[in-house]
C-alpha cells in the first residue's frame, strides 16, 4: 500500500490518497500518519480510496479507529472513491458506535466494604464446610454403614502408598543433609556422636511432619482441588444436589478421612528414613559404630516428641484436605478456572502448614515446656 | 374418574413468582413469573445470555435467589427441611447441559446411582432397570463405558437415562438437543413426547432449537433481558403478534435489537447496487 498527501489538501480539508491493498501490513502507516499531524477541530479529513483494490478486517478496523479519533477530537472523516469490492467489505464488518460508558468506579469505602463482606463470606463458607466435613467424618466412623469404604480405600491408596516413594526419598536425603551439616560443626568439639540426637530430634519434631505435609499438599491437596473443581465445572455437584446425594458424604468425607489417616503413617515412615539417612552419615563419614549411634538416637527421643509430631501431621492433613475441598467447590466459570483454583489451593495449604507449625512449636516447646 | 376438578389450582406443578437473581450488581432475572401445568411440555426460550439457564437453576434451587419463590408439586422449595427436600427432588429428574455424569463411574453405574441411593431394590432388579433405561435412550451398548469415552450426544442421552431412573413426575432439561445432529435430536423429541403421553410426565425444557420447539412444545415462556416477554400455550402466544416472538419463529433471528452498524453506514456510504 502507498500513502501520499493529496496536492488538493487545504488547512480545513486534508486529503490522503491511498493505493493498493489496505491490510494489516499497510494499515499501521495510515494510523501513524493521521496521528502524527492531527487535523484541527472542525476540519475534514478525506481518505481517497479510489486506488485501493482490497481491504481486510485490519484495514477496516483502522478506518474505524481513525473515525473514532475524529469523533473524539472533533474532525470529520470521509471516504472518497470507494470501489465496489471495498464497499462490500465495509458493509460486511460491523461496529458498535456508542460504547457504553464504563461503570462508575466504586468509592473507597464502598469497595472496602465489598472486600470486607467478601472476606466475611469466604470465612463463613470455609467454616461451614469445615464443620460439615469434620462432623460427617466423625459420624461415619461411628456409623460404618454410611461410609463409602470403596472410595476411602481408593483415596488412601493414592494418598498413602503411592506417596511412599517420594516422601521416603526426600526425607532420607534431608536426614542425610542434616547429619552432614551438623557433623561438620560438632566434630570440632569432639561431639560427633551428638549428630545422632540432633538428627533424631529435628526429624521427629519438625522435619518429618513438615516435609511430609508439604509434599502431600503438593501431591494430594492439589488433586483434591482439581477433582472437585472439575466436578463443579461439569455441573456434577449440581446434579448430586438435585439427586439428593450429599456431596459431603460422597466426596468430602472419604477424602478427608483418607488424608488424616494416611498422613501420620507417612510421617512415621518419613521420621524413620530421615534417621536412617543420619545413621549412614554417622557410620560412613563419622566412623561411629552402628550400635552406639542407635542408642544415642533412642536416648534423645522422648515420647512427647513422637506424639506432638504425629499430632501436628494429623492437623496438617485436616487442613490440607479442607483447603483442597474449599478451593474446589469455590470454582466459578469454565475449565480454565480449575488450574487457578489448584494453584491457589497448594499455596494456601503450604501457608497454613508453616503458620500452624510455628504456632505448634510455641505451644509445645514454650508454653508446655 | 372424578367428574370435575376439585381445585382449579391443583394441576399446577411448577410455580415461579417474582424470581429475581443477581450476580453482583448485575440483575439477571427480574421478577420472573411462570406457571407450568401437569402433563404439559413447556419450552423456555430466549436469546443467548437472556437468563434461561439462570432461571433453570433458580427453579431447582441451585442458585442464590434475591427475591421471589418457587413451588414444585405444591411445595415451596426455599427453606424446605432437608428430608422433605430430598423426597421432593426424587420426584423430579434433571438433565444438565452436558449430561453432568460422574466421571469416576461407568454409564451403567451413573444410572444405577439414584436407584441405589433412594430405592431398596435387589441388585438384579437394579441391573435390569439400568438396562431398560439405557435401551430407552438407545445406549444399551454403552453400559460399561466411562463418560470420557462417550461423544457429546451420548453423554446427554446417558444423562437423560439417569434423570429418568426414578420415574420422575417432572423432567427438567437444559438444552437437550444443542450439539446433536438433526436425526438424534428428532429421536430425543420423540422420546420426550412418549414420556409425556405414556407416563403423563411434565417436561420443562430450555432450548433454542426451532425444529425441536415446533415438534414438542405445548406452551412457551419467552425470556429476554431477564424479563418474561410472553408466556402461555404455543398457539396463543404466537397469535399475540409480539415482535420478539415473531422474529424468533420467522427466522430464528436474534431477539435483541442490533446495536451495531456496518462500517459503510458509519462513513455514510450508500449500499452497493445489485451486483458488482
Ligand atoms: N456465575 C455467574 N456469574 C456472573 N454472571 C453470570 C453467571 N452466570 C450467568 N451470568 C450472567 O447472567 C446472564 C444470563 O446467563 P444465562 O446463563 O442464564 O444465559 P442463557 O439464557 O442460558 O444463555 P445461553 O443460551 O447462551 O446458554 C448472562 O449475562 C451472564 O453473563
Ligand atoms: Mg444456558
Amino acid at each position: 500500500m502507498t500513502l501520499t498527501e493529496s496536492p488538493q489538501s487545504t488547512a480545513h480539508a486534508r486529503a490522503l490518497v491511498l493505493a493498493g491493498v489496505l491490510d494489516a501490513r499497510g494499515a499501521p502507516e495510515l494510523a501513524k500518519r493521521v496521528r502524527k499531524r492531527l487535523p484541527p477541530k472542525k476540519s475534514k479529513l478525506v481518505l481517497d480510496l479510489s486506488a485501493v483494490t482490497a481491504i481486510d478486517s485490519a484495514g477496516t478496523a483502522t478506518l474505524v479507529d481513525v473515525w473514532r479519533l475524529g469523533h473524539a477530537r472533533g474532525f470529520a472523516v470521509e471516504l472518497a472513491g470507494v470501489q465496489p469490492d471495498v464497499l462490500k467489505s465495509l458493509q460486511e464488518f460491523r461496529v458498535t458506535v456508542t460504547v457504553p460508558p464504563p461503570a462508575a468506579l466504586p468509592g473507597f469505602f464502598e469497595s472496602l466494604g465489598a472486600t470486607a463482606w467478601g472476606a466475611v463470606n469466604a470465612v463463613g463458607g470455609f467454616l461451614v464446610l469445615a464443620a460439615d466435613t469434620t462432623v460427617g467424618a466423625v459420624q461415619s466412623l461411628f456409623t460404618p454403614g454410611r461410609m463409602r469404604w470403596a472410595a476411602y480405600f481408593r483415596e488412601s491408596s493414592v494418598m498413602g502408598s503411592q506417596a511412599l516413594g517420594i516422601v521416603g526419598l526426600i526425607t532420607f536425603l534431608i536426614g542425610l543433609t542434616l547429619a552432614f551439616q551438623s557433623a561438620y560443626q560438632l566434630r570440632q568439639f569432639g561431639a560427633a556422636i551428638y549428630v545422632a540426637s540432633l538428627t533424631a530430634i529435628s526429624m521427629v519434631r519438625e522435619m518429618g511432619p513438615l516435609i511430609t505435609a508439604i509434599l502431600v499438599a503438593g501431591r494430594s491437596g492439589s488433586s483434591i482441588t482439581s477433582e472437585v473443581a472439575t466436578m463443579k465445572v461439569g455441573e456434577e455437584i449440581d446434579a448430586m444436589q438435585v439427586m439428593g446425594i450429599p456431596f459431603v458424604d460422597y466426596v468430602a468425607v472419604p477424602k478427608m478421612l483418607a488424608m488424616v489417616t494416611m498422613m501420620p503413617l507417612l510421617t512415621i515412615i518419613a521420621d524413620l528414613l530421615g534417621i536412617l539417612g543420619g545413621w549412614i552419615v554417622g557410620m560412613v563419614y563419622l566412623d561411629i559404630a552402628p550400635k552406639p549411634y542407635l542408642q544415642k538416637t533412642i536416648d534423645a527421643l522422648v515420647t512427647k516428641d513422637l506424639v506432638t509430631g504425629l499430632f501436628k501431621s494429623f492437623v496438617f492433613a485436616w487442613g490440607i484436605a479442607l483447603i483442597g475441598l474449599y478451593h474446589g467447590i469455590g470454582v466459578r466459570g469454565g475449565a480454565q478456572e480449575v488450574g487457578k483454583a489448584t494453584t491457589a489451593s497448594v499455596v494456601s495449604a503450604i501457608f497454613f502448614i508453616i503458620v500452624a507449625d510455628s504456632i505448634f512449636s510455641i505451644i509445645f516447646y514454650v508454653v508446655m515446656a | 374418574m372424578t367428574t370435575a376438578k376439585t381445585k382449579p389450582e391443583s394441576d399446577v406443578v411448577v410455580e415461579v413468582r417474582g424470581l429475581t437473581v443477581r450476580y453482583g450488581s448485575n440483575t439477571v432475572l427480574k421478577h420472573v413469573d411462570m406457571t407450568v401445568h401437569q402433563g404439559e411440555i413447556r419450552v423456555i426460550l430466549g436469546g443467548s445470555g437472556s437468563g434461561k439457564t439462570t432461571l433453570f437453576k433458580g427453579i431447582l434451587g441451585l442458585t442464590d435467589v434475591a427475591a421471589g419463590h418457587v413451588a414444585i408439586l405444591g411445595q415451596k422449595t426455599q427453606n424446605l427441611p432437608e428430608k422433605q427436600r430430598d423426597r421432593l427432588m426424587q420426584r423430579i429428574g434433571v438433565l444438565f447441559q452436558n449430561g453432568a455424569l460422574f466421571g469416576s463411574l461407568t454409564v451403567g453405574e451413573n444410572v444405577a446411582l439414584p436407584l441405589r441411593e433412594h430405592r431398596r431394590l435387589p441388585e438384579g432388579a437394579i441391573a435390569e432397570l439400568v438396562r431398560m433405561k439405557l435401551a430407552q435412550v438407545d445406549l444399551g451398548h454403552a453400559e460399561n463405558l466411562y463418560p470420557s469415552e462417550l461423544s457429546g450426544g451420548m453423554r446427554k442421552r446417558a444423562g437423560l437415562a439417569r434423570a429418568l431412573a426414578l420415574d420422575p413426575e417432572i423432567l427438567f432439561c437444559d438444552e437437550p438437543s444443542a450439539g446433536l445432529d438433526p436425526l438424534t435430536s428428532a429421536d430425543l423429541d420423540r422420546l420426550i413426547l412418549t414420556l409425556r403421553d405414556r407416563l403423563k410426565m411434565t417436561v420443562v425444557i430450555v432450548t433454542h432449537e426451532l425444529a425441536s420447539i415446533k415438534a414438542v412444545a405445548d406452551s412457551l415462556l419467552m425470556i429476554g433481558g431477564g424479563k418474561v416477554i410472553a408466556e402461555g400455550p404455543m398457539a396463543k402466544v404466537r397469535a399475540q403478534g409480539i415482535a420478539a416472538v415473531d422474529e424468533f419463529f420467522a427466522r430464528k433471528a436474534r431477539t435483541v435489537a442490533r446495536q451495531d452498524t456496518s462500517v459503510a453506514e458509519l462513513f455514510g456510504l450508500k449500499p452497493a447496487k445489485g451486483g458488482a
